[in-house]
């Protein structure tokens, strides 16, 4: 390598090592606007501005769903396994919702352990499998609901 | 440009092309005959799923494009061969239709699954601004007649870019997104059916060959471009 080569190469490294530490900043400073939803523990400790539409995101807790036929209200719960949060909804539910499934509602905070919902959206997890082999895993007892 | 040129390079080019092309069509037809066909529905989306068999290879190849063209800017500022720059030039349109389609098929799998078309989370942003980024460095060439600052320009938006890469991968996991983690570049062991896999693996090869034909098309048309203008000189 040629001294010239050298220098160059060092400064492109150096002006990219710039540019990760400003984007690290940046997001690190940014998170509550990356991110996407908030989990129950986090509703617990933010500050939440009542006025403002939040979303918040977990896993629909086990028995936890309910469908009141006469008023068409959704009840549920979003749980992390910390802590929870009930959500009242009207309006469609997506195909894919169920308990154990992640879920993501956006609506108004009522409390810090309560949401109206505007709009709910099935979080999908990152598993594929066929029917046939989970019906197999389910008869040997080796399929376990997340 | 101040460096020579295989004339014989065009040639070759030229030859071994149709090779190419066939490969493309041979890996294509197996690999969607296996994604429609020959593979089971998944056991909750059932159909929507087989989206995914376009959708993922498309992505994934999207994010490889763009660390092609960065490494190649990079390359063009440590060593100033213009050669770097026909090759970032060739892959960027390239790169941008990958990322469309990952963006329209995820957006047409999102609907029936998430309940909506889009959603501004991380990793659906980052990969809108990687869209972004090829538009505009195809854009400085477009744009700056001289040829020699478009060079400079388009080098440092290339490599400026490249930090968005990791962004795009790990979004996933550094903040809440609508969108899954990943299936199958993580530590434990894949979560998808070996029946699943293959398709998916099929499909990516055939993505693979269809990058690398487009990518040689392109080569080819900036080399004779390069022939023309000097010529014109």
């Amino acid at each position: 390598m040629s001294k010239k080569v050298k220098k160059r190469l060092i400064t492109v490294l150096l002006s990219f090592l710039i540019l990760i530490i400003a984007t690290l900043l940046i997001t690190m400073n940014l998170r509550d606007n990356i991110i996407y939803f908030y989990s129950p523990s986090d509703l617990k400790d933010a500050e939440i501005d009542r006025q403002n539409i939040i979303r918040v995101g977990g896993l629909v807790k086990e028995s936890s769903y309910n469908y009141d036929e006469k008023s068409k209200i959704y009840n549920f719960v979003i749980t992390d396994n910390m802590n929870e949060i009930s959500v009242t909804y009207v309006g469609i539910m997506p195909n894919l919702f169920a308990e154990n499934k992640g879920v993501v509602v956006e609506g108004l905070a009522t409390s810090k352990s309560s949401v109206t919902a505007l709009e709910v959206l099935a979080k999908h997890d990152e598993n594929y499998m066929p029917p046939e082999v989970i019906e197999a895993l389910k008869k040997d007892g080796k399929w376990q609901e997340e | 440009m101040f460096y020579k040129l295989p004339n014989t390079l065009i040639d070759t080019l030229r030859n071994w092309l149709p090779v190419f092309y066939s490969t493309t069509l041979v890996t294509f037809s197996i690999g969607l005959y296996y994604a429609i066909y020959n593979s089971p529905p998944d056991y909750i989306q059932g159909d929507s799923m087989r989206i995914m068999y376009v959708h993922v290879p498309a992505a994934w190849l999207s994010l490889g494009s763009y660390s092609i063209l960065a490494i190649s800017c990079i390359a063009w500022f440590v060593f100033r061969n213009p050669i770097f720059n026909l090759f970032a030039k060739s892959i960027a349109p390239i790169g941008a239709v990958f990322t469309i389609i990952a963006l329209v098929t995820g957006s047409i799998w999102g609907k029936p699954t998430w309940g909506t078309w889009w959603a501004w989370d991380a990793r659906l942003t980052s990969m809108l601004i990687l869209f972004f980024l090829y538009i505009a460095y195809m854009m400085t060439w477009q744009v700056i007649v001289n040829k020699e600052l478009a060079a400079k320009i388009s080098a440092a938006l290339g490599t400026i870019g490249f930090i968005n890469i990791p962004i795009i991968k790990f979004s996933v996991d550094w903040w809440n997104t609508l969108h899954q983690p990943a299936t199958i570049s993580k530590l434990s062991a894949p979560s998808i059916h070996i029946s699943m896999l293959t398709p998916l693996m099929l499909m990516t090869i055939a993505y693979l060959f269809l990058l690398i034909t487009l990518f040689l098309i392109r080569y080819k048309t900036e080399l004779v471009e390069v022939k023309i203008s000097r010529i014109k000189h």
